[in-house]
């Protein structure tokens, strides 16, 4: 069987869709049909691996911890190092992608919803680039929490605005983005920077984000000869999830392990993990897996990682998840804090607290799976922008 | 009781009057206001009312009506509440319309079989689910038309003419043009390209044609009357019923002075206008 969702109207299943206003419809079939056009073309392929390879650093090493293996004392581990990418994430693979059909479709200004501030920043940064104006809807709330991130968007030459309304986070933020949108469409593109959104978003930034599953596949072989056991990544949006588990859907060898944000615990309600603790609505445009009230109003969300910190996910997980193709955990916050601590101090490498909650999953998948197995974690972004998080989480002022 | 908007719209043909509706959020800025605000509209000109049902991330909305949501959802008001509103008004009023206007995320909380009886129970007219184009929109649409509940659609400036006949084959009750590009509530309406626009509309449907988003003055309010059948007002009423969200009991008052306003200056048009019936405009 190959794998060729979405169909037609941009549907896995019976999630993801278009669920917008009618004034968005034509945006949305406009660039629906120059994606679709830009992925058959040979020079657009090649001016992204361009990009991808002199100005984001790719290939990005897979690099076997082997210390965190023998600490964890199961299958061997390898990390996918996304972290090594330029702007420390694997954020920028889809804004370089995005941003060259923007200026493929003419459009001179781009806009982004940004929650910690990181895919703000690799906006920023493909915007400088490109020489497009730039502005970026950003919570207030997060906008506080995340200082440095706000002044290197700013030092890009980016807008930030702040948005009060709601819950003044990352959703709050999307809607902003989203009505920027629907007030500009003519000289603006929305750069979202997750798998999610109305179609054809969901599929578009996968498809630019696969460039790390296709990695892994190759890189894999040096090490192992053969495709891994399993594939972990944190899911918020889920973008790099879906970049690394995308090109493996069709292998039913590999399991795909997605961890989400347990926050506080996943029975406290405090937590960001629709899938392992939501359930079906709409929201920003697709049908997905929501944190909800019964009355069907969005709640907000809690994670010590913001980047994870989405009542939300993408549509394809919602129904990776249903079909049983990937399966679902969540990870603490203290379980990410505990993860990010011990690859620090045993691999010297910093992850990101959003891929603090793949590593701690690894370790019982790990001895799961057991000595002769391997799995691949995508280690989706670096630790420097949490520092201050966890100094004052652990009562440390700098 | 099905059929109160055509029979609305057929009357208010006949007397060459141009359907004033106005939008206001259900529960704004607390419940207890709300079904005496509806009827206080009524009197002062309103033929159709619009209630907006209140959502956590109403994506579509400007500012002044995402705060009108958030005033409401403080007081916790429920997809459920606003069907007991609609219920409640039913009781003094039988003739007037009531459109809910919302997001759909409450509906498929709700379960849209559950919420489509309950709507022609309480005395709904018709539903427009802002962020439901006619591609995912099949269901619910069918769903409501068997409770004798129109399902409302918007038409906007980027609608070409195979998506204005997409639409209208699927709509019911009357058509909402939205008139900019835009959320609800922002300033750059212009008035001729609407014109031109509604040209398009009328000659695909004979469904009436209600114009909103960015009519905030008596004056724009005139100017659309020339050639829609309904104007309808939201973020203009809203933000003023915000201003008094300290002072509750003086909205009805003042909310009733401004649609009288809009009124006169409509009636002002229309007296002097062909009287020609909705749907039949050249």
């Amino acid at each position: 069987m190959t794998y060729a969702l979405p169909d037609e109207g941009g549907h896995f299943g019976k999630y993801g869709g278009r669920f917008v206003s009618e004034t968005l419809m034509r945006p949305l079939l406009e660039l629906e049909a120059a994606y679709g056009r830009a992925r058959q073309d040979r020079a657009f392929q090649e001016e992204f691996s361009e990009e991808l390879r002199l100005y984001v650093g790719r290939p990005s090493p897979l690099y076997p911890a082997r210390r965190l293996t023998e600490k964890f004392g199961g299958a061997r581990i390898y990390l996918k190092r996304e972290d090594l990418n330029h702007t420390g994430a694997h954020k920028i693979n889809n804004t370089v992608g995005q941003a060259l059909l923007a200026k493929r479709m003419g459009k001179t200004r781009v806009i982004a919803e940004t929650g910690a501030g990181q895919h703000g920043v690799a906006t920023a940064t493909v915007a400088a680039r490109l020489g497009l104006e730039c502005v970026v809807y950003m919570g207030a709330e997060d906008i506080q929490r995340q200082a440095i991130n706000v002044y290197r968007m700013k030092l890009l030459g980016a807008k930030v605005v702040p948005v009060t309304s709601g819950s003044r986070t990352l959703k709050d933020a999307l809607n902003e983005a989203m009505r920027d949108w629907v007030t500009n469409v003519d000289n603006t593109f929305y750069i979202i920077g997750t798998v999610a959104g109305p179609h054809p978003y969901p599929a578009m930034v996968r498809d630019f984000q696969a460039v790390i599953g296709r990695e892994v596949r190759y890189q894999i072989m040096e090490f192992e000869g053969r495709l891994p056991d399993a594939l972990v990544a944190c899911v918020g949006g889920g973008s790099n999830a879906m970049g690394l588990f995308f090109p493996f859907l069709d292998d039913p060898s590999v399991a795909l392990v997605g961890v989400e944000a347990a926050g506080k615990g996943l029975g406290t309600g405090r937590h960001a993990a629709p899938l392992s603790a939501g359930r079906p609505g709409v929201l920003h445009g697709n049908r997905t897996y929501l944190m909800e009230t019964d009355d069907g109003q969005i709640i907000e969300t809690h994670s010590i990682s913001a980047g994870l910190d989405y009542p939300g996910v993408g549509p394809e997980h919602a129904w990776l998840k249903d079909s049983g193709r990937a399966r679902y955990v969540a990870a603490t916050d203290d379980e990410a804090l505990e993860a990010f601590h011990l690859l620090t101090r045993i691999e010297g490498i910093m992850p990101a607290l959003e891929s603090s909650h793949a590593v701690a999953y690894a370790g019982p998948l790990a001895r799961e799976l057991g000595r002769d197995a391997c799995i691949v974690v995508n280690l989706s972004g670096r630790g420097d922008k949490d520092v201050h998080t966890i100094a004052a989480r652990e009562g440390i002022s700098l | 009781m099905s059929g109160r908007l055509a029979a609305r719209f057929r009357d208010l043909g006949a007397r060459g009057r141009v359907a004033l509706i106005p939008f206001i959020t259900a529960g704004d800025p607390e419940p207890r206001i709300t079904v005496p605000l509806m009827h206080a509209l009524v009197k002062a000109g309103a033929d159709v009312i619009e209630m907006g049902v209140p959502f956590s991330d109403p994506m579509a909305d400007g500012p002044v009506i995402q705060k009108a949501s958030e005033r409401a959802l403080t007081h916790h008001v429920r997809l459920a509440d606003v069907l007991a509103m609609v219920r409640e008004f039913r009781v003094l009023d039988s003739a007037t319309p009531v459109v809910l206007m919302g997001y759909l995320n409450p509906v498929e909380a709700m379960g849209y079989g559950r919420f489509a009886v309950g709507a022609r129970e309480a005395g709904v007219d018709g539903v427009l689910t802002v962020d439901l184009p006619p591609e995912e929109g099949e269901e619910l649409a069918g769903v409501l038309r068997r409770q004798g509940v129109e399902p409302v659609f918007l038409l906007a400036p980027t609608s070409d003419a195979e998506r204005i006949r997409r639409i209208v084959r699927l709509a019911g009750g009357f058509v909402y043009y939205v008139s900019l590009r835009g959320v609800t509530g922002s300033a750059n309406l212009d008035v001729s390209e609407v014109e031109r626009k509604l040209k398009l509309i009328r000659a695909e449907t004979r469904l009436p044609v209600g114009v909103g988003f960015g009519i905030g003055s008596p004056e724009a309010a005139a100017k659309v009357a020339r050639f829609a059948d309904a104007v309808i007002v939201g973020s203009a009423l809203v933000g003023r019923i915000g201003a008094l969200a300290s002072q509750p009991d003086r909205i009805a008052t003042e909310a009733a002075a401004f649609i009288g306003q809009l009124r006169a200056a409509m009636d002002s048009v229309a007296s002097g206008g062909t009287g020609t019936r909705p749907g039949v405009h050249a």
